[in-house]
C-alpha cells in the first residue's frame, strides 16, 4: 500500500508545497521544527483541510481537491498516535482500546486484540485508567488504540518526543515490529536523527516547507545536502550484523566490508544491528594513521565534498557500500588536498548503536 | 411533613417541586445544544445567540412574565397555536414550568459551556481519527467529560427555577394548587394577617430544600469528577 501526498497549504506566512509518495515500511518525515512535518500529517488525518492538492492510499482518494472531495477525519480509516497520547480518561484502557472497535468495518480487519495487547505489554494494565498509567505506558496504549480501529495507515506525530531516553527506548521496539510485520505502511513525523536511523525504511526530508531529499534511509542521511539543518543532525547510519563477540568487553560488526569494534551489544551472532555515527566523530586521515587509540579506521573514497557558508565542510565517505559523513573544517579540506575520488581514511571516534 | 406542614403549604412545596423538575428537564436538552454551539461552532448570529441565551439573567423578570404572556399567552401567536392541539400554559402549572426554565436556562447553559469549554478539543480530535462521526465523538467522549457539568449546571438550575417568583406570577398568576408555588405562597402568605407562622415554615423548606440539592450536587460531582479524571 502506497500513501500518495501532494499538497500546498498557507497558514499564517508558512507556505508548505510537498508531494511524495510513501512506499510500505516505516517512512519517516524527518526536517527541523516547523518545517512542516506535521501539517503534512494532520492533512492526511484529516485534522487539516490543504488549500490544494490530493492525498491518497493505496489509490484511495482521501483528499482530491481539484474534484472537491476532502472526507472527514471519521471516514479515512488513518489510525493516528499523538505525541501526548490523547487517550480518553473517562474509559478505562480496554475501553480506550476498543473505541475504534465499534466503527471499524465487520469484519474486523487487521491484528486482533489479545495480539495488539500481547505485542505491546499491554495486558496487565487493561482495567486501569489512563490517569495511572506512565507516560511509556499510555503511548503503548495508544499505539495499541490506533492499531485496533482497523486502518489503512498508522500516522504517528513525534510520538516520543514527550517521553524521557528511557521511555522512548521502551517504545521503539514496537514501532520496529510494526514497521517489521508490515501490516499497514507507518507515516512517521521526527526530527531526530536517531529514530530515523533506527527506524526508517523510508525517509523523506522536509524543510521550510518543501521537500528537499526521499530515499531511504541510508542514503538520505549520508547525503551533506540534508545535513545543513544543523549540525547536530547530520550523520550516517549502517545496517551491519553482529560479527563477533570477543572476551575483552566488545562486540565486533560486520557491515558490508567493514569490521567495526563497539562496546558488548547483546545480542545473538548473525542479529541486525543498525548504527549511528555522527558526523563530528568522523576525522579524515590521508594515510592509515598508526599509535592512534581510535579502534574503528575504515579505508575510505570521498565521494563529495560540500563546503558551508563557515568554517566547515561536509565531507561525504563511501565504505563499501555504506555511505558515511565527516565534519571538518575547510582549512584541513585544503591542508589535505581533498578531492573526490580520493582514497582516504575515516576515524571514528564514537560509533553508537542507533538507540 | 404533612403534619407539620398545612395542606396549603404542603400543595406549595409539592407544586414547586413539581414544577422546577419539569423545568429543568425540559431546559437541559436544550441547554446542552445552546452550550456546545456557544463552546465550538462558529456561526453568523452567535454573537446575537448569545444574547438571547442570557437575556433572562438581565432582564427585569416581570417582563420577562410578561413577553411570555404575549407569546404563550391563549391570544399570543406560539400559545394560540399550541392550544390548538391541545397544550395550553396560560394559568396552568405548565405554564410555571416554563417560565421557571426559560429563567434558570441561562444559568445552566453557562455551567454547561465552562465545562465543555474544558474538554480538550484534542480528544475529540483523536475520536475522530478512530470512526466516530461528530455526533458519536460528542456521546462517547464530549458528552461523559462533561457530566460534572452537567450536573451543576442542572442542580442550580432546579435551585433557580424553586425560587422563581415575578416571571411566573406575571405569566400564570397565583393560583392555590395551580400556579401558587413555594414563592408565591409565602408572599400570599405574607399579605394575609396571622399567615407569618405558614410563610416562617415555607421558608425553612425552602432553605432546607435549597441546601440539600447543593451538597447533593457537591458529592455527586466530585464523584463523577474522580472517575472521569480517570483513577
Amino acid at each position: 500500500m502506497t500513501i500518495s501526498v501532494s499538497i500546498q497549504h498557507k497558514a499564517g506566512g508558512f507556505d508548505l508545497d510537498v508531494s511524495f509518495d510513501a512506499p510500505p515500511g516505516l517512512t519517516v518525515l524527518f526536517g527541523p521544527s516547523g518545517a512542516g512535518k506535521s501539517t503534512v500529517v494532520n492533512a492526511v488525518a484529516g485534522l487539516l483541510r490543504p488549500d490544494a492538492g490530493r492525498i491518497s492510499v493505496a489509490g484511495r482518494a482521501l483528499v482530491d481537491r481539484g474534484a472537491g472531495l476532502c472526507l472527514p477525519p471519521h471516514r479515512r480509516r488513518v489510525g493516528y498516535v499523538f505525541q501526548d497520547g490523547r487517550l480518553f480518561p473517562h474509559l478505562t484502557v480496554r475501553q480506550n482500546l476498543t473505541y475504534g472497535r465499534w466503527f471499524a468495518p465487520k469484519p474486523a480487519t487487521g491484528p486482533g486484540f489479545d495480539d495488539v495487547v500481547e505485542m505491546l505489554g499491554i495486558g496487565p494494565l487493561l482495567d486501569r485508567r489512563p490517569g495511572a498509567l506512565s507516560g511509556g505506558e499510555a503511548q503503548r496504549v495508544a499505539i495499541g488504540r490506533a492499531l485496533l480501529s482497523g486502518p489503512d495507515i498508522l500516522l504517528a506525530d513525534e510520538p516520543l518526543a514527550a517521553l524521557d531516553e528511557a521511555r522512548k527506548a521502551e517504545i521503539l521496539p514496537y514501532f520496529e515490529r510494526l514497521r517489521d510485520a508490515a501490516t499497514v505502511p507507518i507515516l512517521y513525523v521526527s526530527h531526530s536523527p536517531a529514530e530515523v536511523a533506527r527506524l526508517a525504511t523510508t525517509v523523506v526530508a522536509i524543510e521550510k516547507g518543501r521537500v528537499t531529499r526521499i530515499g531511504p534511509a541510508a542514503e538520505v542521511l549520508g547525503d551533506p545536502g540534508v545535513t545543513p539543518m544543523g549540525a547536530r543532525a547530520a550523520g550516517a547510519v549502517l545496517s551491519a550484523t553482529i560479527h563477533a563477540q570477543h572476551d575483552d568487553g566488545l562486540t565486533e560488526l560486520d557491515a558490508g566490508e567493514q569490521k567495526i569494534l563497539l562496546p558488548r551489544i547483546d545480542r545473538p551472532l548473525g542479529a541486525a544491528v543498525r548504527v549511528h555515527i555522527e558526523a563530528q566523530d568522523v576525522m579524515i586521515a590521508t594515510e592509515r594513521p598508526r599509535g592512534i587509540s581510535a579502534l574503528n579506521v575504515l579505508p575510505v573514497t570521498v565521494r563529495d565534498i560540500r563546503i558551508g557558508t563557515g568554517p566547515g565542510a561536509i565531507v561525504q565517505l563511501a565504505a563499501g557500500p555504506n555511505l558515511i559523513l565527516s565534519r571538518v573544517t575547510r582549512r584541513s579540506v585544503q591542508t589535505l588536498g581533498l578531492h573526490e575520488g580520493q582514497q582516504v581514511f575515516a576515524v571514528l571516534k564514537a560509533v553508537s548503536v542507533a538507540p | 411533613m404533612t403534619g407539620w406542614l398545612g395542606p396549603e403549604e404542603w400543595q406549595a412545596v409539592a407544586l414547586s417541586l413539581k414544577v422546577a423538575s419539569w423545568a429543568t428537564l425540559w431546559s437541559l436538552p436544550l441547554a446542552v445544544l445552546a452550550a456546545q454551539a456557544l463552546a465550538r461552532w462558529s456561526f453568523p448570529g452567535k454573537t446575537l445567540l448569545n444574547g438571547i441565551v442570557h437575556l433572562p439573567l438581565i432582564l427585569p423578570p416581570v417582563v420577562t412574565g410578561y413577553l411570555l404572556l404575549l407569546t404563550f399567552g391563549t391570544q399570543g401567536p406560539v400559545g394560540g397555536a399550541l392550544q390548538a392541539i391541545g397544550i395550553s400554559f396560560a394559568f396552568r402549572w405548565t405554564g410555571a414550568a416554563l417560565a421557571a426554565g426559560i429563567m434558570a436556562f441561562p444559568l445552566m447553559v453557562r455551567a454547561i459551556r465552562l465545562s465543555i469549554e474544558a474538554v480538550d478539543p484534542k480528544l475529540e480530535q483523536a475520536a475522530g481519527t478512530l470512526g466516530a462521526s461528530r455526533p458519536w465523538v460528542f456521546a462517547t467522549v464530549t458528552l461523559p467529560l462533561i457530566l460534572p457539568g452537567i450536573l451543576a449546571g442542572s442542580i442550580l438550575a432546579f435551585a433557580k427555577a424553586m425560587g422563581e417568583f415575578g416571571a411566573t406570577i406575571t405569566f400564570v398568576s397565583n393560583i392555590p394548587g395551580q400556579t401558587q408555588t413555594l414563592p408565591s405562597a409565602i408572599y400570599a402568605f405574607l399579605q394575609v394577617p396571622g399567615g407569618e407562622s405558614s410563610a416562617l415554615r415555607l421558608v425553612i423548606v425552602a432553605v432546607v430544600v435549597a441546601m440539600a440539592a447543593l451538597i447533593g450536587s457537591e458529592v455527586l460531582s466530585r464523584r463523577i469528577a474522580a472517575r472521569v479524571g480517570g483513577r
